[in-house]
């Protein structure tokens, strides 16, 4: 379960956001919602730990997640703005780096199947510099599909880039992560209907107004 | 942990095998400014075997340089230091990772080219063995203190001069004791002395580096 309670955070001498409260439990979903340059952003790294807060706390199973460190880490997949790919590696390569990495090795095969799932089949061997920027947000997003999924999903933007088919598609892989007890946390511009048991919408700008 | 230390110094060789220009230059450039003092200064035997050693450490010292910047500063425009820091094996394993792909890349082939190089200043074999051996103790030494700049300037503009400034002043001692070891030894002395110092630095090196570096990262990505 991860819990907020009023963390804020500065970008320079600007007040970004300042207490932002929330709850995620097992199944749960929050949109983080909020116009550019609001904190969407900065609000998600500091959930995953990247940024420290200014000013409260985020629990993850009642621990802080510094002092928790490598374990909690252990617990979440964080997809950033930037896709975190190596332009000279091929989509199949960088799936099995980040999976390696992230601790949870996968066979060529395995990941071949990632890929071909999110519809890159047939370009899973192509070096990503070749790919398109939506080529390139779904190999990014292949992580997602890979076996034992991470419990807490921290998305940002993760439709960026994506035709209505991958979102469509996406939307099916989270519904099903959260049918299965899992966490997600994202941040986007669009419209997108994902069925959750329990969703919760967050909006920045009022939190700064407030 | 062993196996994130594997797959890190194997994605970086790999990396980097499919940028060879960038190891080239490196190389190339070691190469190069070694081989201008010759014939800078002209063909003085004598004059040429003084400064050999000096000349070497320096163009070696400037070539390792030259590579830091690619150390950090493509990962992180591309979102994967990110990843990296959010790893679940702790930081300084990755950066050791590294430092070990970085110095087998751009280290190494230094260290195997210089007996060619150290032949147009007429050094005797015994200083080029000596030399062999300090460029091995010191090269990844090298790597592992320019890590800690390369981190701290990641995400910076101009980060490439600032590196230099940084790193640069921190070469000294091993540029001091490199150069010592090959100068005593052409002089017909032991350098022993010379070559246990460098290896302490670089146990030194290694136990502190990675965890600097793992520190100035985490504040760069802030």
């Amino acid at each position: 379960m991860l819990e907020v309670s009023g963390i804020g955070c500065l970008r320079g001498e600007r007040r970004l956001f300042a207490g932002v409260s929330f709850t995620l439990k097992p199944g749960g979903l929050i949109w983080i919602q909020g116009g550019n340059g609001s904190g969407k952003t900065t609000l998600l790294r500091t959930l995953c730990g990247l940024t420290h807060a200014m000013a409260g706390e985020v629990r993850w199973g009642g621990e802080p997640i510094q002092t928790l460190g490598e374990d909690y880490r252990r617990e979440l997949t964080y997809i950033g703005h930037a896709n975190g790919l190596k332009e000279d590696l091929s989509a199949q390569e960088n799936l099995l780096v980040a999976a390696h990495l992230a601790g949870q090795p996968v066979s060529r095969a395995e990941a071949a199947g990632a890929l071909h799932g999110i519809g890159l089949a047939g370009r899973e061997h192509l070096p990503v510099k070749f790919l398109s920027q939506g080529q390139r947000r779904r190999a990014a997003l292949a992580r997602l599909r890979l076996a034992h999924p991470r419990t807490l999903w921290l998305l940002d933007e993760p439709f960026n880039a994506l035709d209505t088919h991958a979102v469509a598609d996406m939307g099916k892989i989270m519904e099903n992560h959260l049918a299965q007890g899992g966490m997600i946390a994202l941040t986007t511009h669009q419209d997108v209907a994902i069925r959750a048991a329990d969703a919760q919408t967050l909006r920045l700008d009022e939190e700064v107004a407030g | 942990m062993m196996q994130t230390l594997r797959y890190m110094i194997s994605r970086d060789v790999l990396l980097a095998m499919r940028r060879r220009a960038d190891v080239a230059t490196t190389l190339f450039f070691f190469v190069i400014v070694a081989s201008l003092f010759p014939l800078g200064v002209g063909p003085e035997p004598k004059l040429l075997r003084a400064m050999a050693p000096g000349i070497l450490w320096v163009s070696a010292l400037l070539a390792s340089m030259l590579s830091l910047g690619r150390l950090f500063a493509a990962d992180y425009a591309d979102g994967s230091l990110e990843q990296l820091v959010l790893a679940p094996d702790p930081l300084a394993v990755v950066v050791i990772g590294k430092v070990m792909a970085h110095w087998l890349v751009s280290g190494l082939p230094l260290v195997l080219i210089s007996p060619v190089i150290a032949l147009q200043f007429d050094l005797p074999a015994a200083a080029i063995v000596t030399l062999l051996l300090a460029l091995l103790l010191g090269t990844p030494l090298l790597s592992l203190i320019g890590a800690i700049g390369a981190a701290l300037t990641v995400g910076v503009r101009g980060g490439g001069v600032l590196v230099s400034l940084l790193v640069l002043p921190l070469y000294v001692p091993v540029l001091i004791f490199g150069a010592g070891a090959v100068d005593a030894s052409a002089s017909g002395l032991d350098a022993g002395g010379h070559l246990s110092i460098l290896g302490a630095l670089l146990l030194l090196g290694m136990v502190l580096a990675p965890w600097a570096t793992a520190a100035a990262l985490r504040i760069s990505l802030e």
